[in-house]
Order: structure tokens, then sequence, then C-alpha cells
């Protein structure tokens, strides 16, 4: 079955330019290229061949896997290889994620690169609380996933102490490919549409920015507004959880 | 840098001029002159060498502490000092015993004399916890405002965390001993 288009071909055949004034012919290619020449039975296997049907939540999760803005984030060596993949050799263009933003509110996507220390934690944990959620966090190298060589009184043992870590890449530092093969792994997990239940399981809610006070202590009003917020909170992520076990099984 | 003879000359005279007793000692190895001195009168000293005409030791170059745990007295604060009209380096050692009872070792602060060594005593405080007196803002400089305790002394924890290799498996204690 093909769309049959030999009449106007031979009217006016698209390799010479038609000329402008005949608006006919125009109006002709208009139509066809809108309706086509099919109908009935014809026109619906037609439709089914060429046009792909999903799900809303599919076809979020796979934009959200295919378009990941990382942050502009480097801690110590790790991040000079961290700084090559976006490099032409490594390209991680090709997956959709190289726009590095400059601030934390435009990225979902954090590369602990490098040993994590005492006095830097707060920090890192401040940028992952700014983000956007969903959000997804790397650790890459060996210090940020285990402390490392580091085994002393100045660098956490672990990034995942203080925030939820998705992905570990072994290393010391990885190579550019074993990031880029991690972030693959990232995209796979956000392709199964995961639930983001993180806050439940680190018993972190009602840490969402937007639930906390800003600067110092929160008036009794705002007090009840968090409690309340805590309480939409809990009821989307166990709804959202109970979702997607119903989907998996 | 003054050969050994040229220290000894200088130990002299400081005796002669800061006080009896403010030198402990000299030692000259690999060409490098130190001068052992007492804590208590490090000011003194201080200031003969930075101020004396023929001295003029006038440049601090750096300031970092020692310990020497088994050692008495235990801990040293150097003082790395250099002529640079003469490029003439002396090093000044004060000696400090552990006070006991979880006290700090004082010393008075040579800031007044060489402003640069404001970061470099906080260094120290931070990282052998040594007071130095009269600093003008005597607090930890590069570790956590609210860390507790002085990570490069050597009786301090390395830190970190004990890693079970497989090899090791039948030596480590079991969850449950």
């Amino acid at each position: 079955m093909e769309v049959r288009r030999e009449k106007l071909r031979r009217l006016a055949p698209l390799e010479e330019p038609a000329p402008r004034e005949n608006l006919r012919i125009r109006q002709l290619r208009a139509r066809d290229l809108l309706r086509g020449d099919l109908d009935g039975p014809e026109l619906e296997k037609h439709v089914a061949d060429s046009v792909l049907t999903t799900t809303m939540a599919k076809a979020t999760s796979w934009g959200r896997a295919n378009s990941i803005f990382p942050a502009t984030f480097g801690l110590a060596c790790c991040a000079i290889e961290m700084m090559s993949i976006v490099s032409p050799r490594y390209d991680i263009a090709r997956f959709g994620a190289e726009n590095m933003r400059a601030s934390p509110r435009q990225a979902d996507m954090l590369i602990l690169s490098g040993r994590v220390s005492i006095k830097m934690a707060p920090v890192c944990r401040r940028i992952y609380d700014q983000m956007l959620e969903p959000k997804w966090v790397i650790s890459m190298g060996a210090c940020s996933s285990s402390g490392g060589m580091f085994a002393n009184y100045a660098v956490v043992q672990g990034a995942d102490k203080f925030m939820p870590v998705d992905i570990h890449v072994p290393g010391c530092p990885p190579r550019p490919e074993s990031l880029v093969y991690g972030f693959n792994k990232l995209q796979r997990m956000i392709l199964g549409n995961p639930d983001p239940g993180w806050r439940r399981r680190y018993n972190a809610i009602g840490t969402e920015e937007w639930a906390r006070p800003a600067t110092g202590e929160a008036s009794p009003e705002e007090v009840e507004a968090y409690a309340a917020a805590r309480e939409v909170s809990i009821a989307h992520e166990s709804k959202r959880s109970q979702e997607a076990r119903g989907g998996s099984a | 840098m003054p050969d050994a003879p040229g220290l000894e000359l200088i130990a002299q005279e400081l005796d002669d001029a800061a006080g009896s007793d403010s030198v402990l000692g000299t030692y000259h190895e690999h060409g490098q002159a130190c001068l052992i001195v007492d804590p208590e009168r490090i000011l003194e000293v201080l200031r003969w060498l930075r101020e004396t005409p023929g001295q003029e030791y006038r440049f601090l170059a750096s300031l970092h502490g020692v310990d020497y745990l088994p050692a008495e007295p235990r801990f040293g604060v150097v003082y790395e000092l250099l002529n640079m009209p003469r490029v003439e380096r002396l090093r000044v050692r004060a000696a400090l015993a552990e006070p006991g009872d979880d006290a700090l070792p004082e010393i008075d602060s040579c800031v007044s004399l060489y402003p640069s060594a404001e970061f470099h005593e906080r260094e120290v405080y931070d990282f052998f916890g040594i007071v130095f007196r009269d600093h003008p803002d005597l607090r930890r400089i590069l570790m956590p405002e609210d860390y507790v305790g002085w990570p490069q002394r050597r009786d301090f924890p390395v830190g970190g965390e004990p890693v079970i290799f497989t090899r090791d498996e039948p030596d480590m204690p079991r969850w449950y001993e």
C-alpha cells in the first residue's frame, strides 16, 4: 500500500520549481499533503503504521532521561575528567546532557566529582537542596563514593552519608567513558520512572525547599502551613509509590 | 645563612641582650641554623633579631607547629626568619611543654612584630591547639568552626573507616563478637 500521487506529479513535477502564479497547483498539493489519497480502512492502517502511541508517563520519562541539565560543579581532580565528557571526543551531547547549568536552580543532575571534605559537605547538600525536582546525583570516583584514599579526619567517608546518590562510578579517577557509561545507566533508571520516595526512606519529608522557613524562627502560622504541606507531600508520595507498585506488578 | 660560629655568636649576643637563659640551645645541620629558645621570652628574642643593627631579620617566611609526642617538651613553634638584603635565613624554635590537665599550651603572639603571622598562628592553633596570647582573632582557620579536637597532634586518631577486605576476614572480629 502506498500513497499515490502520480496525478499531481504529472501535472507539476516536484523536481522543477513550480511557477508562482499557478495557484491551483499549489492548492492541490497542499490538500494532497494534508489528506492524502487514502480513505476508510486503508487510511486507518496507514495511520497505525506511521504513528507511535504511548502513555504520558513513559513519554515524560523518556523526555527527562534524554534532556538532563547537569550542574556546573567540580570538587577535585575528578572534575578534570568530568569536564572532558562535554568535549567532542566523548560528547555527552549525544545523550542530551551537554548543557551544564551554572545555577543549581536550572540543573537536575549533580555530579560529585571528587573528595567531599567535611567542610564542603554542607555546601554540596545545599546545592542539592536548591536543585529542581526530580533530581539525580552521580557520585564519581572512589573518594566521593567511599572516602577512597583519604581515610582521615577531613574527608567524609562516602557522600551518601549526607545526600541520596543514584549512581556510583568507580575509579580513581574514572575515565570519561566510565562516567558516560554511568550516565547511561542513570538514563536507564530514569526511563523506569522510579519512585522518588527517597525523602521517606531518609526520613526527610518536609525538607523540601518550599516547606522550610527561609531564615530565622518560623511563626506559628508558618509552622502550621509546613505541617499541612508535609501531609500533602506524604499523601502524594505514597500515592505515587502505590502507582509504581501497581504498574510494576 | 649564618655558619656554625656565626650562630654561636648570635646566641651569645642574644643571651647578653635579651637576658640570660633565653637561648636553650643551638644546632646547625644541613647548612641550616637553628636557635632553640625559651617560649616565655620568644617576643624579646624575635624583637632583638628583628631590630638589632647587624641582624635585621625583618621577614617571617613561615611559622609552624610541631608535635614531638614521645619527647619532652612535647610541642615546638618554629619561626623561619629571613634577612632579605643578605639572603640569610635563621630558624627559631620555641620548645613548649604540655601543661597537663587538658589545658592548652600557650605562647605569646608575634603579630605585633610580624603582621603576616596572623594566619599562620591561627593555623597552628587550628591543628595543634597551641594558644597564642594577645592574638587579634584566634579562631580556627581551615577546619570547620565547630570541629572538636586538634587533628595534627600525634595522639589524634587518623580517622576514616576500616575497610574489611576478604583476605582479612578471618582475622577481623565478626559482627556478633
